[in-house]
Order: structure tokens, then C-alpha cells, then sequence
């Protein structure tokens, strides 16, 4: 793929369209497309979300519904991916469950990286900030998650249960503990990041002709730190689909009734040498999920990166 | 151990027990596990299941429960009774006698002076004595000679065996922990990892919350046992993985508790390497009903008997409720060969079992329906059932464990099929039994209008568990939410068996007692029970001796184990 | 430089303390309690009174300054009584003691730490290794077979949690292999095997092998991603393709300039990283029973011993900010344009 970037037809191609005016992300996008990987990536993942926001509506068997004749089934007509302990439908269970997980995953892996960006952005660039930012993040690397987390459920649940019903209530609570306690990584390995661009040629350049510091850092600085950021956020996906998971099973995520892949992924795991099948289609999902991601997040890496665009 | 003793020993064995074909330590090694870490040895400091299952095998009660729940003398000649003249014709007192010539294992005797110094050490206020129930009413301990010991009681107490019958309450040793008492109880940190005993084993190295090394105790009082020279408790992981590590990797000898999926378990038994044992204790899964209002409306005055539940309080619907549950599927799902259908919240030891509500032993949906219909609850658009404004909608809580969260899916699925609406909360155990004031979640507040657990009581005599369910009980914010009567339950005629049970000696009188107790509750449907739970142990093919006891600790007999 | 790290070493002390109190209240807030696992037979009152025993009832601050005072005066006396067998004072203090075990828990701490940095140490050293040569490869033949199978096993590698590759290996090397096979690996950690010859050696190393491997899969998928990043980062910068055009060997130009440059970031998430190793690995070190400092982390949260979590996530805390500390001094010192002062 990488002569994909450096064909002459492409060159071509590029710039006779280029007389056109386009916008920067139009480049990014047509660069994108280039990168079979990403392209790859990306049809799966939407693959994937139309499956669970459709899925259920095909497959209308409800996944908490037990069938106490049909337990630890394997695939049949009736039930495609087998059945569970209590005879509930791995495939409904799955795709219920993809909703919860995709949805906890992407949410709570943007709010980590919104975060952790900022804090690390703000922290490289202003060195006022970054004494105290910096001990900031220390101080979450520090708190013993479990106790925060029994301490943030306790005082907040039944609030957000009561304004926002059951389960947006707990999916909002559970996005919001995921990402307010996996943002410190990012923000330190951004912050290191930015300290050292700082320091380069086209940012002195940029400041001495009077560029403002949010220019700078939207034109500037985020871009050229785009590489660790990517990393964190197909990391931090897979991060929040396992977190969640631990999370329900220590009675702190959603319901019992709410599958969701970690957990049928944890459920499972002790049935394992009785039907691995029930272990294998959780452990796919969130690879392949996290797999789509990662390649989605290299093509994009790429097309931000303008030394490669231009090439 | 030194050859001296093992000749010694051997000597002895021939001299004294010429049947016994096995001597001390000649089975070499064995292996327990509990996936619980035990973190101490000393059973007043820490009542946990695990940490007093690891002190039996070093410090001993006076008496024990055999595996059918009867008592058996350890450290004395006979169980004291009435007839025998060792407990008082008024009840209150009783005297036991030491056997003669007991040795700690370090060679000094044992004398009544143990046993009055043990009573003394629990029943210190200063010093946060777990087993302190077990002393209740005692107003002296003393030793009449140096083998003779009474305990005086404030009252007549027909169940005069509460201390020093169980693992619960062992005897320690006078001079080890003399500097002991009271508030520096926790700083011995030396007696309480490796207390001087009398059992068949001794620590050699106790590592907390992790591995206990043990090996025969010299001086034991049968010379020809413990079997096993040298043993080591390995805790941690969890109840499948210490299931797997005597079923399946054949690398331990024992393993305990083990609540696992019945279909998982018998798998790893059917890889030929160890048998599963189970036992039957009092132990009973149950759905508490809450007859008060948990409306958070209501503020400190939420669950409190000040406000009668919007729905729960027509017995109809708790009726209907227990009606609607099928037992026998939920022993198949969650328990297996470790779970028994029960309609009674007493179903064990069996003089107390009552009879009167074996109709619930068969699901009735249809019936349950019908009942709801009868009593107004008409079945909305939604389906659920409703009746003047008041949907069947309620919140059902337990802690969280994979056999539960089962449980509550399963009988969300069959209320369903009644119209009741239900949504299930799982709570952290530590949470959920911890009674922490702060805390919205604590199984004493019951913020949800049904929670499911467990319980079972010490011992072989039901009187202390039965009085939880009177008036004075009720956990509110009066009494800092302490109490056990979690239902709210509040009937003058079963305060009125209570006391007349607490005046009762007569055992059958006290069976029946305990019997309509009993039934008046289930009758009220105030509790409905599901399973009648079992202890379940695995043990390697090649472990002999193995008897599985619910009422007392599950190594109570370690002494008699051996290798095939 | 030096002025630099100085002036951080001083402001950790406020930091610290800082730290110190926000754990203290987090666990006094949480809502579990030290008396939450005991079985249902003891009465409530009994458990209030455990609870006053254990000094629960005094107030927050109250705890906490005692703490404080035992932590920081009472164990390092404490520590150099043992080390030069004096006694100072009248050598009677209380010292932090565990609310389950009571006993120090500083004594706890340290009879765990052999276990946690042979295995989770270990684990953390074969990542390292493995992750820097495959994000170096990765990265320079991008999207080569290398690289995608790579990016494939890492990504299974992170997204596949330990509870479950734990298990995987047990059934697979201590259920399914005889267990007189050589391929047979027990599943349960022995913590009390004592190191004197090469068998005992040998044993040491074959119960290892599986909780390292588990672990060192997890971690090298994370800096092995991050490898790759940078180095693609790196190796289309303007000075790469003047070192190329001084004529320079590839291998100097990959190894020397790139490499080093790269590394700059990586040696931030490794130094981060390392805090984490001394924390244990609370879900493996279950899986095999290991038994080490995140083992019992997680038994003290779960029956809320303040005194073991405290004093647990405050010695992490301690690692945590100094471990910052050397990854910003190292950064300072590998890429001479940061300048701090």
C-alpha cells in the first residue's frame, strides 16, 4: 500500500483536480479513501453498528427472555449462535449487547480523548498550566479506582436514574466514570508530544508572525500530535468495552438484564470447555471492533499527516 | 516433626489404638484450597468462614458438631446434659470436665484456666470479640479445678452449649496470649498467625490472605494421627478455578465452597479425578418482601413501618409472587446436586422441618394470575397489572454473584408471565452486607421492594435466628438500621412464640415452636424461600476421610484424613 | 536541568500530601465496610461494636492525622529499628495495622512484593522486549506482512482481556496437556517455593511461564502500537532524508536517528507504565493465585481495610509521581530542545 501513496496516477489525478478550490478535510477524505486498510476498517465498523442498530428488529427474539428447555444449546435453526446457561439467545444477547458495548465504547473513548488531548494540549503549550495540570493527572493516576467508583455510583446514581430513566441514566454514569478515569495516559504522552514541537522550526515560525495560540494549536500543534492520539483512542476503545465489563460484574454497570459484549465475554468464560462457541462470538466482536478501529485510526493518521498527503 | 516423636508416636499408636493401620504422617502431604484467603488464625478476631476454617485445624472447642449436627465430645469426656447432672436443673449452668493429660503443641498442659482465660479474652468489651453473640447471658466462668469448668448464665438458658461447641469458639492458650487483652488484642500479631493449639496441626508459616503452611502437631492427643505430616492451605482466584485445580488439574486435594454452575461442576467432575461432596445445613436462599414503602418520597422515612408498601402489603400479591416461582428449576439451574426445593425458611436440622406449606413446591402460574385477578389487579395495555393507580412495578435487589443474577432473571422472566413488572439491582457484596450507614444499599435499608440472599445460623438450635423476624427487630433509622428483620414484620403473635420458645427446654415443645413460627411466616408470605442450599466441597480421588459438615467447619475432621 | 528536577522534588511533598487526603476521604465515603464480608450469624450489634473497635468511629480528620503521624514517623522508625536492631524511645508504637489481618501492613506489603516483581516485572521486561523490535520492524516495512500480522496479534492481544487468555492457557496447559508432559504448567502460583537449586529454579520459571506470558501479550501490544506511531512519525521527517542524502547507512539512519527519536515518547508510557507493575495485575495475579501487592489491593477494597488501601495506593502514589518525574527528566535529557527552566 505504501506505492499506493507514491503512484504517479494518483499524483495525476490530485492535482488535476486541485484547480477546484477544496477544503482541507475534502484532502483528508480523498487521502483516506487511498488507504485500503482504513477503507476496510471502516466498511466493517459500519457494518458492524448498522447490524446492532437493525439487527434486533430482524432477530426479534428479546435477549433476556430465558427458554429454561433449551439451555447451553449449541447453533440450531432456532437459535444461530446457541443459547446460554438459561437458554437465552446468544445471537439476541449479541446484538443487544453490541448496542451497549459499541455505544459505552465510542463514547467513553471520545470523552478520554476530548480530555486527555486537552489536559495535554493545555499543559505542553502554556508552561503556567503545566505544573498544576500535570499534578492533576497525577493525583487521578494515583485514586484507587474501586472505592471511586463505589463513591461516584453511590452519590450519583439514583440521581441520574431519576432524571434520566434506567438505562440512559446508567449509560451516562458509566461513559462518564470510564472517561474521566482513563484520560491521564493520553494527556501525558500528548503533553510530551507538544513539549517537543514546541521547540521546532514552523511553530517559532508561526508565532513570529503573530499566529494566536488557539490557531496555533488547532492548525499547528493537534495535528502533528495526531499519532499518539490515534493510538490511544483504538487502545481506549477496547479499554471501555472490558472496563464496562468489569464494571457489571462487580454490580456497578448496567443491570444484569443489559448484556453487553465484556460481559458475555466474562459470563462465558467459564463454560468455555463446555461450549466454546458462547466464548468465541464476544471475543470476535470486540477484536474485530477494536481490529476496524485501529485501521480506521492509521488511515486517518495518515490522511492528517500532510507530509504523507503530499507525497 | 523430630524421629523421636514419630518413634514415639508409633510406640504410642501400638500401645494405645492397635487397630489403627495408619501412623502419624505417613500420608506426607496434602493440599487444601479456599478461593477465599484466610488472614488470620484466630476465629475472635475474625469470624469469616475461611479464617475459622483454618483455626480448626490448630485451636479446638471443647465439643463439636458431628457431620448429622449432633455433639461430640474434643476436649472433654462428655457432653454435660441435664440428665448427666452438667448442666443445672434450672438451667443455669453447666460444667464441663477437660479429658486428662491434653498437651498444647508445645508440650505444656491444657487446663481449665485455658478455658476460663478464652471466655475472659471474648468477653473483654475493649476488645472487638466477633464471637461475642456466642457468650450471650454467660455471667461467669470459672474453674473449679484444673479440669473442671463452669459457666454461669444470667437466665435460664435451655440451649446452654453457645460457647466452646463449634469452631467458632476454640480454646486458646493462657500464656500465649496473656498480653492480649482487650485493646491490644490486635497487636499480637504473632499469636493470632500462628496460635499455640490443640488440634492436629501447626502453622509453620502463615503468609495473610494467601498460604498457610502447616505440619502435624507432636502432640497431639491420638498419636496415631493427623495422617498427614505436612499440609498447606492455598487461598485465592475463585470457586471455579479452585474447583478445576482438584477436578481437572488434579494439583490440590480440597477444595471448598464451591458455588459454581451445576453443569460446569459436574463437567469437571466427569474428568475422573476427584468427587464432589455436598451437605445440608440450615442455609436458605429466600426473596425478603418489603411490606413497607421504599419511596424515596418519603425520606428518613423511607422503608420504615410508617408507610404500609403501595402493593406488597395485600397479601395476594406475595401470594402470587411465590406462587408464580418454579423451585425445581432454579435447584437444577443454580445449584444442582447442592440445592434441595424448600417451602420453609427453617427447613433443617429436621425436627424442625415443617410440612405445612409443601404446596409451594409446584410453580402455578395460572393459579397466581387468577389470585391477582380475584383481588382487583387488572392487566393494563402494557402488561402489567394495575389496580386503582398502583402498578405491580417493583425493584428487586441482591447482591452481586453469577447464581443470583440467574436467579433474578429467571423470576423476572415467570413475574412477567403475572403482570408484574420487575427491575433488577445488583449490588457488590461488600456494599450490600455492609451495613454502612452512608450507604443506600445495605440489605438492612431494602430501598427496593424485594432483595434475595442467603442465611443459616451457627450450631444446631434455631432460637436466636427465629427471634429475628419480632417487631423489636425491624432495622430503621431509630436503631442505626441494626435488626434482622428485614421484611418489617410485625405480629404480636409470633413475639408472643418467641418468648414462650426462649422459656422452653423440652426439645419437641421447642420443635414445635419453631415449626409454627415457621409457618406463620410463610403463611404471610413475609418471606418467600427458593432453595435450601448445600455446602459444596470437591475432593481428590485419592483423599480418604473426607466428611463434609454443615455444622461446623468444613476440616473439622482434618485429623482423620488420609491418603489412599 | 538540575534546578528543574530539584524544584519538582520539592513540589511533590505538597502533592503528596494532597493526594494522601482525597484517598483518605474517597475510602471513608466509599460505602463498603470492613464487616460486609463476615457471615450473617453476627449480630448487628456485635458488628457495631467491631466497628468501634476498629476506631471507625472517630472522625474523619482524626484518622487521618493518626495515619499520617504513623506513616510517616512511626514505620520509617520503625523501619530503622529493624535495619541497625536499635531501639529508639520505648520502641512501643502502634503501627499501621490491617483491619483484617491485624497485623502491619507495611509487613504485608513487603512479604508480597517478591511475587509482583517476579511475575508482573518480569511480564513488563519480556513486553518491553518484545514491543520495541516489532513496532521498529513495523513501522520501517509498514503495511509489509510484518506489520499487519503485527497490528492483528497485538490488536487481539489488547482487546482480549486476561480474565479470558488466563483461563484459555489453563485449560489448554494444565487440563488438556497430562500433567507429566513437559508442555504441563501448574495454574496455581506456589508463593512459598523457596529458590536454593536449579530444580527448585526450574519450578520457579515453569509456574511463571503462563501469568508472564499473559501479561507480557497485554503489555507488548500496548508499546508495541505506540512504537509504530512514533517511528512513522519520525521517519518522514525532513532530517531523516537529510541523514539518507549525507549517505549515511540505512541501518545508521533507522537505528541511530530514528530509533532514538522515537524512543522519546515510548520511554514516557514505559517510565508511566512502571508505577502499574509495582500495583500488581489485580485480574491475573487472580487467575493463577499469584498473590501478589494487587491481590491484596483488591481484598482490602473489597473488605473496605482502609488502613491496607491507604497505605497500598499511597506507596503507588509515591511511585506514580516520581516515575513522572523521571520520565520528564529522561525526556529532558533525550531530546536536548525541551527545555524546562
Amino acid at each position: 500500500m505504501t506505492d499506493l501513496n507514491t503512484n504517479p496516477i494518483g499524483e495525476i489525478e490530485r492535482i488535476t483536480v486541485s484547480e477546484n478550490p477544496r477544503s482541507q478535510w475534502w484532502d483528508v477524505w480523498a487521502q483516506f479513501k487511498t488507504h485500503k486498510g482504513a477503507v476496510l476498517g471502516m466498511t466493517f465498523f459500519v457494518l458492524i453498528i448498522l447490524l446492532v442498530l437493525i439487527g434486533p428488529y430482524i432477530w426479534t427474539l428479546a435477549p433476556d427472555r430465558p427458554d429454561l428447555l433449551a439451555r447451553n444449546k449449541g447453533p440450531s435453526m432456532g437459535h444461530p449462535l446457541g443459547t446460554d446457561q438459561l437458554g437465552r439467545d446468544s445471537l439476541a444477547q449479541m446484538l443487544a449487547g453490541g448496542r451497549i458495548s459499541l455505544a459505552v465504547g465510542v463514547v467513553a473513548m471520545t470523552l478520554s480523548l476530548v480530555v486527555g488531548s486537552l489536559v495535554g494540549v493545555l499543559a505542553g503549550y502554556f508552561k503556567r498550566l503545566d505544573g498544576m495540570l500535570m499534578r492533576f493527572t497525577d493525583l487521578f493516576l494515583a485514586l484507587p479506582l474501586l472505592p471511586l467508583l463505589l463513591v461516584i455510583i453511590m452519590l450519583f446514581r439514583d440521581t441520574l436514574r431519576a432524571a434520566f430513566g434506567l438505562e440512559a441514566g446508567i449509560f451516562i454514569l458509566i461513559v462518564f466514570v470510564i472517561g474521566i478515569t482513563s484520560w491521564m495516559q493520553t494527556a501525558r504522552i500528548v503533553r510530551g508530544d507538544v513539549l517537543a514541537l514546541k521547540e521546532q522550526e514552523f511553530v517559532l515560525a508561526a508565532r513570529s508572525i503573530g499566529t494566536p495560540p488557539w490557531r496555533m494549536i488547532m492548525r499547528h500543534i493537534l495535528p502533528n500530535v495526531m499519532s499518539p492520539i490515534m493510538v490511544s483512542a483504538t487502545l481506549g476503545i477496547a479499554n471501555a468495552i472490558i472496563t464496562e465489563s468489569a464494571l457489571s460484574f462487580l454490580g456497578l454497570g448496567f443491570p444484569s438484564d443489559f448484556p453487553t459484549w465484556g460481559r458475555l465475554l466474562f459470563d462465558s468464560t467459564n463454560f468455555m470447555t463446555l461450549s466454546p462457541e458462547r466464548v468465541i462470538w464476544p471475543g470476535l466482536a470486540i477484536s474485530l471492533t477494536v481490529l476496524s478501529v485501529n485501521y480506521m485510526g492509521d488511515g486517518l493518521r495518515d490522511a492528517l499527516d500532510p507530509r504523507i498527503r503530499g507525497r | 516433626m523430630t524421629l523421636k516423636s514419630i518413634l514415639l508416636g508409633a510406640a504410642a499408636a501400638v500401645a494405645l489404638a492397635p487397630m489403627a493401620q495408619a501412623g502419624r504422617g505417613d500420608s506426607g502431604h496434602a493440599n487444601i484450597i479456599y478461593w477465599q484467603a484466610a488472614s488470620i488464625m484466630n476465629p475472635y478476631l475474625s469470624g469469616g468462614t475461611k479464617d475459622i476454617d483454618a483455626s480448626s485445624m490448630v485451636i479446638e472447642p471443647l465439643a463439636h458438631y458431628d457431620e448429622n449436627g449432633a455433639m461430640v465430645p474434643t476436649l472433654v469426656t462428655e457432653i454435660p446434659t441435664v440428665a448427666n447432672g452438667g448442666v443445672s436443673a434450672d438451667l443455669t449452668s453447666i460444667t464441663w470436665k477437660l479429658k486428662p493429660g491434653l498437651k498444647w503443641s508445645d508440650g505444656s498442659a491444657v487446663t481449665a484456666n485455658d478455658v476460663v482465660f478464652t471466655a475472659n479474652y471474648c468477653m473483654d468489651p475493649s476488645g472487638g470479640c466477633q464471637q461475642l453473640a456466642k457468650f450471650a447471658d454467660v455471667t461467669n466462668v470459672e474453674a473449679l479445678d484444673d479440669l473442671t469448668v463452669k459457666i454461669s448464665y444470667g437466665k435460664p438458658k435451655p440451649f446452654p452449649y453457645g460457647p466452646f461447641v463449634g469452631s467458632t469458639t476454640p480454646v486458646i492458650q493462657a500464656k500465649q496470649f496473656a498480653d492480649c487483652m482487650g485493646t491490644k488484642a490486635p497487636t499480637c500479631t504473632d499469636a493470632n498467625f500462628k496460635p499455640i493449639g490443640t488440634g492436629p496441626f501447626e502453622v509453620t508459616e502463615f503468609r495473610a490472605n494467601d498460604t498457610i503452611s502447616l505440619k502435624a502437631n507432636p502432640n497431639y492427643r491420638d498419636p496415631a494421627k493427623p495422617a498427614f505430616a505436612t499440609l498447606t492451605f492455598k487461598g485465592g482466584g475463585d470457586a471455579a478455578a479452585a474447583a478445576r485445580s482438584v477436578l481437572e488439574t488434579g494439583e490440590f486435594d480440597y477444595a471448598w465452597n464451591l458455588q459454581i454452575a451445576p453443569e460446569i461442576l459436574a463437567q469437571m467432575e466427569s474428568k475422573g479425578k476427584g468427587k464432589i461432596v455436598a451437605g445440608f445445613g440450615p442455609l436458605v436462599e429466600r426473596i425478603m418482601v418489603n411490606l413497607t414503602d421504599p419511596n424515596p418520597k418519603w425520606g428518613d422515612e423511607r422503608s420504615t413501618v410508617k408507610h404500609p408498601h403501595p402493593f406488597l402489603s395485600d397479601i395476594n400479591v406475595r401470594k402470587a409472587l411465590s406462587m408464580a416461582i418454579d423451585r425445581k428449576t432454579l435447584v437444577e439451574v443454580g445449584y444442582g446436586k447442592a440445592g434441595q426445593v424448600t417451602c420453609n425458611v427453617l427447613p433443617s436440622p429436621a425436627i424442625y422441618n415443617s410440612t405445612a406449606n409443601d404446596g409451594c413446591k409446584v410453580q402455578d402460574i395460572a393459579g397466581a394470575n387468577a389470585l391477582l385477578e380475584k383481588a382487583g389487579w387488572k392487566l393494563g395495555s402494557d402488561g402489567v397489572r394495575a389496580k386503582d393507580g398502583v402498578r405491580l412495578s417493583l425493584v428487586y435487589q441482591t447482591s452481586t454473584n453469577a447464581v443470583r443474577q440467574d436467579f433474578q432473571a429467571i423470576i423476572k422472566d415467570w413475574w412477567r408471565q403475572i403482570g408484574v413488572a420487575t427491575e433488577l439491582k445488583n449490588i457488590d457484596a461488600a456494599v450490600f452486607f455492609g451495613g454502612d450507614q452512608s450507604s443506600p444499599d445495605t440489605f438492612q435499608k431494602l430501598f427496593a421492594d424485594v432483595e434475595m440472599y442467603a442465611n443459616n445460623f451457627d450450631g444446631t438450635d434455631p432460637e436466636a435466628y427465629m427471634g429475628s423476624w419480632k417487631c423489636s427487630q425491624i432495622p430503621s433509622p431509630s436503631n442505626a438500621w441494626l435488626g434482622a428483620n428485614m421484611p418489617r414484620y410485625c405480629n404480636a403473635d409470633y413475639d408472643k412464640l418467641v418468648a414462650e420458645m426462649s422459656g422452653t427446654a423440652d426439645l419437641n415443645k421447642r420443635a414445635d415452636l419453631a415449626k409454627a413460627m415457621n409457618d406463620m411466616l410463610m403463611q404471610d408470605y413475609a418471606i418467600i424461600p427458593l432453595v435450601w442450599r448445600g455446602n459444596v466441597a470437591a475432593r481428590a480421588n485419592s483423599l480418604a476421610g473426607v466428611k463434609l459438615n454443615v455444622w461446623d467447619s468444613d476440616l473439622w475432621n482434618v485429623a482423620d484424613w488420609s491418603r489412599k | 536541568m538540575f534546578n528543574y528536577t530539584l524544584r519538582r522534588l520539592l513540589f511533590t511533598i505538597p502533592t503528596l500530601l494532597f493526594i494522601s487526603l482525597v484517598i483518605f476521604l474517597l475510602l471513608d465515603l466509599a460505602p463498603n465496610d470492613p464487616t460486609g464480608n463476615l457471615p450473617l450469624t453476627i449480630p448487628p450489634e456485635v458488628r457495631a461494636m467491631i466497628r468501634t473497635n476498629l476506631g471507625l468511629d472517630q472522625p474523619v480528620w482524626w484518622r487521618y492525622i493518626l495515619w499520617l503521624r504513623q506513616f510517616f514517623v512511626y514505620e520509617p522508625l520503625n523501619l530503622i529499628e529493624q535495619m541497625f536492631h536499635i531501639t529508639i524511645g520505648d520502641g512501643h508504637r502502634l503501627r499501621i495495622l490491617s483491619y483484617a489481618t491485624r497485623s502491619p501492613v507495611v509487613d504485608l506489603i513487603v512479604e508480597r512484593m517478591p511475587q509482583t516483581l517476579w511475575v508482573v516485572g518480569m511480564s513488563y521486561v519480556v513486553g518491553i522486549m518484545i514491543a520495541l523490535p516489532i513496532g521498529v520492524i513495523s513501522a520501517y516495512k509498514q503495511y509489509s506482512w510484518f506489520d499487519q500480522t503485527g497490528t492483528f496479534v497485538s490488536m487481539i492481544g489488547f482487546s482480549v482481556p486476561t480474565f479470558f487468555t488466563g483461563v484459555l492457557l489453563i485449560v489448554i496447559f494444565s487440563v488438556m496437556v497430562p500433567s507429566d508432559s513437559f508442555f504441563w504448567f501448574p495454574s496455581i502460583y506456589d508463593t512459598t517455593l523457596k529458590v536454593t537449586d536449579l530444580a527448585s529454579f526450574g519450578k520457579q520459571v515453569r509456574q511463571m511461564v503462563m501469568p508472564v506470558f499473559v501479561l507480557a501479550l497485554y503489555n507488548a501490544a500496548q508499546i508495541s502500537r505506540f512504537m509504530r506511531a512514533s517511528m512513522l512519525d519520525n521517519l518522514n521527517q525532513d532530517y531523516v532524508r537529510t541523514a539518507r542524502a549525507k549517505g549515511l547507512s540505512e541501518q545508521v539512519v533507522v537505528l541511530v536517528h530514528v530509533l532514538r527519536n522515537s524512543l522519546i515518547p515510548v520511554v514516557t508510557v514505559i517510565a508511566l507504565g512502571i508505577p502499574q507493575v509495582f500495583g500488581g495485575a489485580i485480574i491475573t495475579e487472580q487467575v493463577f493465585k499469584v498473590n501478589g501487592l494487587g491481590q491484596l489491593l483488591i481484598i482490602g477494597i473489597q473488605g473496605a481495610d482502609i488502613p491496607l488501601v491507604q497505605t497500598l495506593t499511597f506507596i503507588f502514589a509515591v511511585l506514580i509521581v516520581l516515575f513522572n518525574l523521571v520520565a520528564d527528566v529522561l525526556y529532558g535529557i533525550l531530546d536536548p530542545r525541551i527545555l524546562y527552566d
